[in-house]
């Protein structure tokens, strides 16, 4: 009977580890996270191999191809495209991170309360979520921009979480309504468990497989929108980043001086990311779901 | 102890509520302590809603539900004292985490030991061992309907609310369920049994209140409800139940029977049967 006595204390860690069995043996889910983490690591620990400067000019060092000296070769005015490779990295992660949380934050929270809540509070918060569906972000950032005169990566990110968490609103929503008629929810509410308990203990656990799986993919899609926006001229106004690099390349004119090492890098490196990133989501979706488990 | 006076539900339905549907309409009742009482109606006709107005876990829009004469407050206090059993087993168990958290969850409301556990699933005819530490997919729909009334028990509860609990069960696990719910009202609790199943109320119930489109239409001792049944839907739903090499009954409601200032007897209430059929 002692083993009877740990057993209720246990039981949400065998959920855990039952997981993270499945976790360590998937090729695509740890093959895409390796590929993000030694990004990560080149991001995080680039700058201790290379300290330099990423805006440094030097004209004797112009328009140079990959060598020993510049990894991935110089720009028209003679800057380090690796330097800049590395600060780009940090900044896309920033940003992938801080508007991919911020996403998946204000979606989770306005979802799960819609859904859980229902009646006047969910057709308010669904119209909130439809009108901000609609809104066409592009020209609401040309008019945001016009007023800050600042752009940063943290103006970026909080731009990016506002305006893409309807989705992730929508499918929360829809998978806690169809959760909460279920009769453990009630019997919650019966053990006199309060509701913000019952969704993150309760209904949360359910669908934690596809919230975490909403973090990822929104983690890529920040990184997309934001390249996007560095590509057309809204991104930040200082540093660097992987969007910069290629609207830098592009407004130099690098791809008819045949300057590939300016835009490849930055290209593949946000290729790389985001096809990481969604390998990974394809791995995980068969860790938690035990249908598609191959093993 | 429990006491319903005209309680009333209407639902908000349509977009921003625009219009309104009434599911349970001015219902009055009671029950005591040691008492089952059986709540018949056919599907749709509020007998859950009454169950769930009882349980706190929808809001009254009318009328009063009274608790040893106190007004329902849903918290800890109250769920100490009452409890509820669903119809689908599989639906109260959360499928991620073993049937051990359901347990968990009720130590807050009341601390138990683990003998105290063990002893109430032994009083539903589990053995602990067998069904502690088990997914509820691991588990059978009658294993698991038991451990919910375990779970009552670990309360020590006085009210329990058995909502159609039997209907997913098959025949010999039923009658076992069943034969639990007269232990149960053996220890001075009082059940509310809501049931569609005619003869599993009559082999329950002490007093037996009959349901249709949200109203009770026929009220009193389960046996004079049974043998005598005043109201033409009481007539037609005991008419419909099967019996083995009995030809079919065709019982349509037989007009107007019963007005309203004609009681047979105070203890047996019958609804007017001249109220028009709904379009």
């Amino acid at each position: 009977m002692t083993t009877l006595q740990t057993a209720p204390e246990k039981a949400e860690t065998v959920v855990r580890r039952e997981a993270l069995y499945f976790a360590f043996r998937n090729p695509k889910l740890l093959g895409g996270l390796a590929v993000v983490l030694i990004l990560l690591a080149v991001g995080i620990f680039g700058p201790i191999l290379d300290s330099g400067d990423p805006f440094a000019y030097s004209f004797t060092d112009a328009i140079q191809s990959p060598s020993g000296k510049h990894w991935f070769g110089t720009t028209t005015f003679g800057q380090d495209v690796f330097t800049q490779f590395v600060a780009g990295l940090r900044t896309t992660f920033e940003v992938g991170a801080l508007g991919g949380g911020l996403t998946a934050i204000i979606g989770m929270v306005i979802g799960f309360v819609a859904g859980y809540r229902g009646g006047m509070i969910d057709e308010i918060l669904n119209m909130l979520t439809n009108i901000v569906l609609v809104l066409p972000a592009l020209a609401v950032l040309l008019i945001v921009n016009a007023y800050l005169g600042v752009r940063s990566v943290g103006m970026q990110a909080l731009f990016i979480g506002l305006t893409s968490w309807p989705w992730v609103a929508r499918a929360v929503r829809a998978q806690t309504f169809s959760l909460r008629t279920r009769d453990f929810v009630d019997l919650a509410r019966l053990s006199a468990v309060p509701t913000r308990k019952i969704i993150l203990r309760e209904i949360a656990p359910n669908m934690s497989s596809y919230l975490f799986m909403t973090f990822i993919l929104c983690f890529g899609g920040s990184i997309l929108i934001a390249s996007s926006l560095d590509f057309i001229g809204l991104g930040p106004t200082q540093g660097v980043s992987l969007g910069l690099m290629l609207q830098n390349a592009h407004q130099w004119s690098a791809l008819t001086l045949g300057m590939w090492w300016w835009f490849i890098p930055p290209g593949a490196g946000i290729t790389l990311i985001v096809g990481a990133l969604y390998v990974a989501n394809v791995g995980l979706d068969e860790v938690f779901n035990p249908k598609l488990r191959e093993t | 102890m429990l006491s319903l006076a005209d309680v009333s539900k209407v639902y908000r339905v349509g977009a921003f509520g625009g219009k309104t549907m009434t599911a349970v309409d001015g219902v009055t009742f009671d029950v005591d302590q040691g008492q089952v009482v059986s709540l018949i109606g056919e599907s749709g006709s509020g007998k859950s809603t009454i169950g769930r107005m009882i349980l706190g876990l929808t809001a009254i829009t009318k009328g009063s539900i009274t608790f040893d004469g106190a007004p329902v407050r849903p918290g800890a206090d109250y769920y100490r004292k009452v409890q509820g059993v669903f119809q689908d087993p599989f639906s109260c168990y959360n499928p991620v985490f073993k049937i051990d958290h359901m347990f968990q969850l009720i130590r807050q409301i009341r601390p138990y030991t683990q003998e105290k556990l063990e002893e109430s699933i032994s009083s539903v005819r589990l053995e602990p061992g067998q069904v502690l530490g088990k997914y509820p997919h691991q588990l059978s729909g009658g294993q698991l309907q038991r451990l919910l009334i375990a779970r009552a028990l670990l309360l020590d509860i006085r009210l329990l609310v058995a909502d159609e609990i039997t209907s997913m069960l098959d025949a010999s696990t039923r009658i076992d369920v069943l034969n639990l719910l007269v232990d149960l009202k053996a220890r001075g609790l009082g059940v509310l049994y809501i049931t569609h199943d005619l003869s599993l109320g009559n082999y329950l119930a002490e007093r037996t209140v009959v349901l249709r489109r949200g109203v009770v239409v026929e009220m009193g001792p389960t046996e004079k409800v049974f043998e005598d049944p005043l109201h033409p839907y009481t007539r037609q739903l005991l008419a419909a139940v099967p019996r083995l090499h009995a030809p079919w009954e065709d019982a349509r409601p037989a007009g107007c029977g019963v007005h309203s200032d004609v009681q047979p007897d105070p203890d047996h209430y019958v609804a007017c049967s001249c109220e028009k059929e709904p379009e």
